[in-house]
């Protein structure tokens, strides 16, 4: 690893209030935003608080907002995100509640799982077998789309709706509970539309995208919300599935 | 917004639709040689397919219109509650008793 050049980087410093402290430190070729957040910890301020676990886009818990935009610092080289001579800017997460600089509070985030039912209800009498659910059904495909999510945060961050309305129960819990509503073991989906479909649920959403746009696992919680719009629909109109 | 509001607010966009395409349709076909306030009073006086028409207009109007208001007004204020939603049946009132009359009055002008 060759030192060529200083990197200049704000890092936010506080809780809802704060400002944005400089450090400069060396530019290093193939240097992740998660490895800049490391360095300035280990050498310029130890009492830097941010949090990161895998380091290899497993565990979803390194999500900051990097120049604006949310994603995981792990999976995020800081040469994707500025170009030479520009600064690195580092908040923590929007939309959420700030527990000091970099790292934030997530309760509210994994409640509105809840709310939504993000939990799979095997019922009062669950099958003896294994279920086979063949691959190409298209229940198991809509599941399939949205299945991979490691509730980040990066999309509720994303997502303009939710800082409108603290209610709102945001894009990944509607994908959580859309791919529920696809799991045909499951049978807990009419609560589950039901709990999707209050004043701060899948109707809430403005189709914006930004959700779709940043979610670092290509998962599109936009279509999964207009899936439950529909499966909404389909309920309140007589039909079973 | 709730589920039922959705679907109603969709259903009479999906009306909305449909209704406004032939309202301008109507417009453009009828004025193309020049028209008068006489032309088409004489052909909307007594005419049934025509107030039955712009009645279901009105309505949708009056359904749809204040849905959006309710969902733009929940975001962009904290007015929330049954202040709110009976603010927003009076316009929907407002809205009807508008239409209609509009709508009787071109009927039986
Ligand atoms: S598509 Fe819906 S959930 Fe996604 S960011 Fe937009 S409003 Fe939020
Ligand atoms: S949907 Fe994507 S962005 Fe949202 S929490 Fe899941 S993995 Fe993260
Ligand atoms: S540290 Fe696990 S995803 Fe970034």
């Amino acid at each position: 690893m060759s030192i060529s050049r200083m990197l200049d980087v704000d890092v936010w410093r506080g809780t809802e209030t704060g400002k944005f402290q400089l450090f400069s430190i060396p530019r290093r070729e193939h240097q992740t935003v998660l490895d800049v957040v490391t360095e300035i910890q280990r050498d310029h301020d130890a009492t830097l608080s941010y949090r990161f676990a895998c380091r290899v886009g497993m565990c979803g818990s390194c999500a900051m907002v990097v120049n604006g935009r949310p994603r995981w610092t792990c999976r995020a080289r800081v040469n994707e995100v500025v170009r030479d001579g520009e600064r690195l800017r580092l908040e923590p997460l929007r939309n959420f509640t700030v527990v000091k600089d970099l790292a934030v509070e997530m309760t509210q985030f994994f409640e509105k799982w809840q709310q939504a039912r993000g939990y799979f209800e095997p019922g009062p009498q669950p099958g003896n077998d294994f279920a086979v659910v063949p691959p190409s059904t298209p229940e198991r495909q809509a599941a399939d789309a949205g299945i991979e999510c490691i509730n980040c945060g990066v999309c509720y961050s994303a997502c303009d709706v939710v800082a409108w309305d603290k209610d709102y129960l945001g894009p990944a819990a509607l994908n959580r509970a859309w791919t529920l509503a696809n799991d045909v073991r499951d049978k807990g989906n009419a609560e589950r539309l039901k709990a999707v479909s209050h004043a701060s649920g899948c109707h809430a959403c403005h189709t914006h995208m930004s959700c779709t746009q940043f979610c670092p696992k290509a998962i599109a919680p936009t279509y999964s919300i207009a899936g439950l719009k529909r499966a909404v629909l389909r309920r309140n109109l007589g039909f079973t599935r | 917004m709730s589920a039922a509001l959705f679907i109603a607010q969709r259903f009479t966009a999906f009306v909305l639709a449909c209704a406004v395409a032939v309202h301008l349709a109507t417009i453009l076909y009828a004025v193309r040689g020049g028209l008068t306030a006489a032309d088409i009073l004489s052909r909307t006086h007594g005419n049934i397919g025509f107030a039955v028409f712009y009645g279901v207009f009105v309505v949708a109007v009056a359904i749809h219109a204040p849905i959006g208001l309710r969902n733009i007004l929940r975001e962009w204020t904290p007015w929330r509650g049954a202040t709110l939603d009976i603010a927003l049946g009076l316009f929907s009132i407002l809205l009807l008793v508008l239409g209609f009359r509009a709508v009787l009055a071109v009927f039986t002008a």
